[in-house]
């Protein structure tokens, strides 16, 4: 199992194209976050959680769903670690996890919902793996 | 045909115990022009070098090749012992068969087989070694340091105390810098004032010490021990050597509306001003953008109460030229501008602050006498919110990649001050690390946090904005997991420093070397850490690296002992393996003087005689006393002509083919 999450971690990793190592978990991120309290884990948590292959619980977590992807992080981040790429990744990955296989798109009326972010829907369109 | 020697280290079993040292030496033997060849445990003991001066009588050697150690280690060791037996030192060549061959090879065959090749390469360049003598130059007993801030004048004082002459050019007006504006000093508290002033009046009043304040270097020329200087002295409109400094002036001036800079723009001041109470030299200064009589003509006021009769509104900036045998940079820092930070407010609200604009609320000769008022109302903050590390530690295009290093400490300060003060302020600091190395520092911030009840919250701000009037700082709280939303009556940030915008423009003028950040580079971070890689130029402060006020006045005193040292000699003796153009070789095309970091390739025009040749040429000529023998200039040279003394290309090419053979 660890061993799968370890190749989910590099697959995240290559899906953001970012490097979370240059984090210094200095909070600027989620100082800056507009969705930080809808959010279960934060962007700093992002990089730290990827960062050190615990991925699971990010996975687990509809954290990644809530993300507005407006930026800020990315922007003000000292370090260029671009925390919205990260989350962006966790994203795919949980899309792409749940069917294997690209949304249909007499489905999508029937998945439209309020409450979920555009971002997420945008996100769906593009989950082929290959 | 030279007579060569051979002596082959053991370096105990540095070398031995990889090499066979006996083997290595018996090949020798078979290299043309070696006459001698042998092996001793430690050559560079005191017996070993006598074997080295024993062969060189005995067998009238000509030249040396020590197998042994890197050049760097014991060159100069077996230069002195082949002077010492009457050999010219440059007739020494060392093949490095311990770092580069017994430490980095396990066995024993390939290692000799290898030790044996360097051997081979080194009496191949021997053999084509000239005797050189260092050339001597003398040096001009005088130095200048730019900047007269604490780092220049702890500088200034020690090498006048040594009985040499100092001049200290500052662009500003007064001497003092940025010590000068600062309230308490970390972390002993004292009066920042209480201790520069003093030394401000001892370098007013030492005789060795010249201060051309409001002035700048314009250009130098020259090499250590004798640089040749011109500096500007500004036009301050005021006759320094009448002033007294009496200030009725500015009681007088009408045009009050001017930032004064000397307080981060925080009040006004007069167009004819002397920057602060103490200032050194005590003389007023006019600032032509506010001057009325300056700008239209009318007025004259100051020069009509002037009882001194020292106002002089024709005064024209003056060029001076003077000789130095040493030069210290000592340029000092800013705060970075804050204009990229616009998630922090600093250009919206009056009361988002800098740490250095704090400290002129706190000090008691600043613009609020010491109390601590906001600036939008004047009111007392009941809460006020520090920021830490704002542009440093950073890899974005706004960010300094450094640590300020200084930050932790002040904000420390700034909010014990603050609770010392004002004990009812509810005082809290962003950071993302604190870091207190230092001499009483971690106590010192402990203090903040344990008896001043100072919180500190781990995490950045995001941004800094407005909401009805009220100041609100949103930032995350890292051990609490939580985002924050805090409302502040003043917020500080505590901005990166960087070096003054002035220091690159002094490092050209002094062909001394630089960092990414504008920092002067040293010439070895541990060995030479106060020396500019350019002979002759030394560093004192912040210009080198973030430091605080006690590390700047250990670095400013470091600098001035190895000025002393320099100013101390006669005359100095040179490198002589330095560069040299055949000018009948030399097509005068200038591309070595472009590649030149030392400014050390003039061209000039002379008759040049050769076999079939008698004409006037333009060519290279190379300052021995100026080249530090970099050979940037000889891989330049489309013609041949630059060659190195001691490394010529026939050396090179020698060795190459030794390897290769």
């Amino acid at each position: 199992m660890a061993e799968n999450y370890k190749e989910i971690t590099s697959e995240i990793l290559r899906i953001s194209g970012a490097n979370p190592t240059k984090c210094m978990q200095c909070g600027k991120c989620s100082g800056t976050c507009p969705a930080y309290s809808a959010m279960e884990y934060h962007p700093h948590q992002f990089a730290y959680l990827i960062r050190s292959g615990n991925v699971e619980e990010l996975l687990k977590s509809d954290a990644s769903l809530y993300c507005l992807s407006c930026f800020a992080c990315s922007e003000r981040c000292p370090r260029g670690v671009q925390p919205a790429k990260l989350i962006e990744a966790v994203r795919l990955q949980i899309l792409r996890e749940q069917d294997g296989d690209a949304i249909k798109p007499e489905d999508i009326p029937c998945l439209l919902d309020e409450n979920l972010p555009q971002q997420a829907l945008v996100s769906a369109f593009r989950k082929y793996r290959k | 045909m030279q007579k060569i020697g051979v002596f082959v280290c053991w370096c105990g079993s540095n070398i031995a115990a990889t090499v066979d040292v006996k083997a290595v030496a018996e090949s020798a033997y078979d290299i043309p022009g070696v006459v001698y060849a042998t092996n001793y445990q430690y050559m560079c003991s005191e017996n070993g070098q006598s074997l080295i001066k024993n062969a060189v009588k005995e067998y009238g050697l000509t030249g040396i090749v020590v197998a042994s150690c890197s050049p760097r280690m014991h060159e100069a060791t077996f230069r002195k012992t082949a002077q010492a037996a009457g050999l010219n030192p440059y007739m020494v060549e060392i093949a490095n068969i311990r770092e580069q061959c017994s430490w980095v090879h396990k066995d024993m065959d390939t290692a000799t087989a290898k030790a044996k090749v360097l051997l081979r390469t080194a009496v191949s360049k021997l053999t084509l070694d000239q005797p050189l003598t260092a050339g001597t130059s003398p040096v001009t007993k005088r130095a200048l340091v730019i900047g007269g801030g604490i780092a220049g004048i702890q500088t200034a004082l020690d090498i006048a105390d040594a009985g040499y002459k100092v001049d200290i050019v500052e662009k500003k007006p007064t001497i003092g810098g940025k010590m000068a504006q600062l309230d308490k000093t970390f972390p002993t508290l004292d009066c920042a004032a209480c201790i520069l002033t003093p030394k401000m009046v001892d370098v007013s009043a030492n005789e060795n010490i010249n201060i051309y304040s409001y002035s700048e270097v314009e250009s130098v020329s020259g090499f250590v021990g004798n640089f040749d200087v011109k500096i500007r002295r500004k036009a301050r409109y005021v006759k320094e050597d009448l002033c007294t400094g009496c200030g009725s002036c500015m009681a007088k001036c009408p045009s009050k509306k001017a930032l004064n800079e000397f307080n981060m723009g925080l009040n006004t001041r007069t167009a004819i001003y002397i920057p602060f109470a103490q200032a050194i030299p005590n003389v007023a200064v006019i600032d032509p953008q506010s001057c009325i009589k300056l700008k239209t003509g009318k007025c004259g006021l100051c020069q009509k109460i002037c009882e001194a009769k020292a106002i002089d509104y024709e005064q024209k900036d003056e060029i001076i030229e003077e000789k130095y045998g040493a030069i210290v940079a000592a340029t000092g820092y800013n705060p970075i501008k804050l204009d990229k930070f616009g998630e922090l407010g600093y250009d919206l609200y009056p009361d988002v602050i800098t740490s250095l604009e704090y400290e002129r609320l706190m000090n008691a000769a600043g613009p609020t006498k010491g109390h601590v008022l906001r600036p939008s109302d004047g009111k007392e903050p009941k809460r006020i919110i520090f920021v830490q590390c704002v542009g440093s530690r950073g890899q974005s295009c706004r960010d300094k990649s450094y640590c300020s290093k200084i930050c932790c400490m002040y904000t420390a300060k700034h909010a014990m001050m603050t609770k010392d003060h004002y004990p009812d302020t509810d005082v809290k600091v962003f950071y993302i690390d604190v870091r207190t190395p230092g001499k009483n520092f971690d106590e010192f911030y402990r203090r903040a946090v344990e008896e001043y009840g100072v919180e500190y919250i781990k995490g950045q701000v995001g941004k800094i904005y407005e909401e009805d009037g009220q100041l609100k700082v949103q930032g995350s709280d890292l051990l609490a997991n939580k985002q924050l939303t805090l409302d502040a009556d003043l917020v500080v940030l505590a901005v990166a420093i960087e070096p003054d915008e002035t220091a690159r423009k002094v490092a050209t003028m002094l062909t001394a070397s630089m960092d990414t950040n504008d920092f002067f580079t040293e010439a070895h971070a541990k060995l030479r850490p106060v020396e500019s890689p350019t002979a002759g130029v030394f560093l004192s402060g912040v210009c080198q690296g973030p430091k605080d006020v006690p590390e700047t006045v250990s670095q400013a005193s470091a600098a001035a002992a190895k000025v002393i040292g320099l100013l101390s000699k006669d005359e100095l003796t040179g490198n002589p393996c330095v560069a040299h153009a055949d000018p009948l070789l030399c097509n005068g095309c200038s591309q070595c003087a472009n590649v030149c970091p030392y400014g050390a390739i003039t061209y000039v025009e002379e008759e040049v005689r050769g076999v079939g040749v008698r004409e006037v040429r333009r060519f290279a000529r190379v300052n021995e006393a100026v080249c530090q023998g970099c050979g940037a200039c000889t891989v330049t040279c489309p013609s041949g002509a630059m060659d190195l003394k001691g490394f010529t290309n026939r050396q090179i090419m020698a060795e190459v083919d030794a390897i290769c053979k």
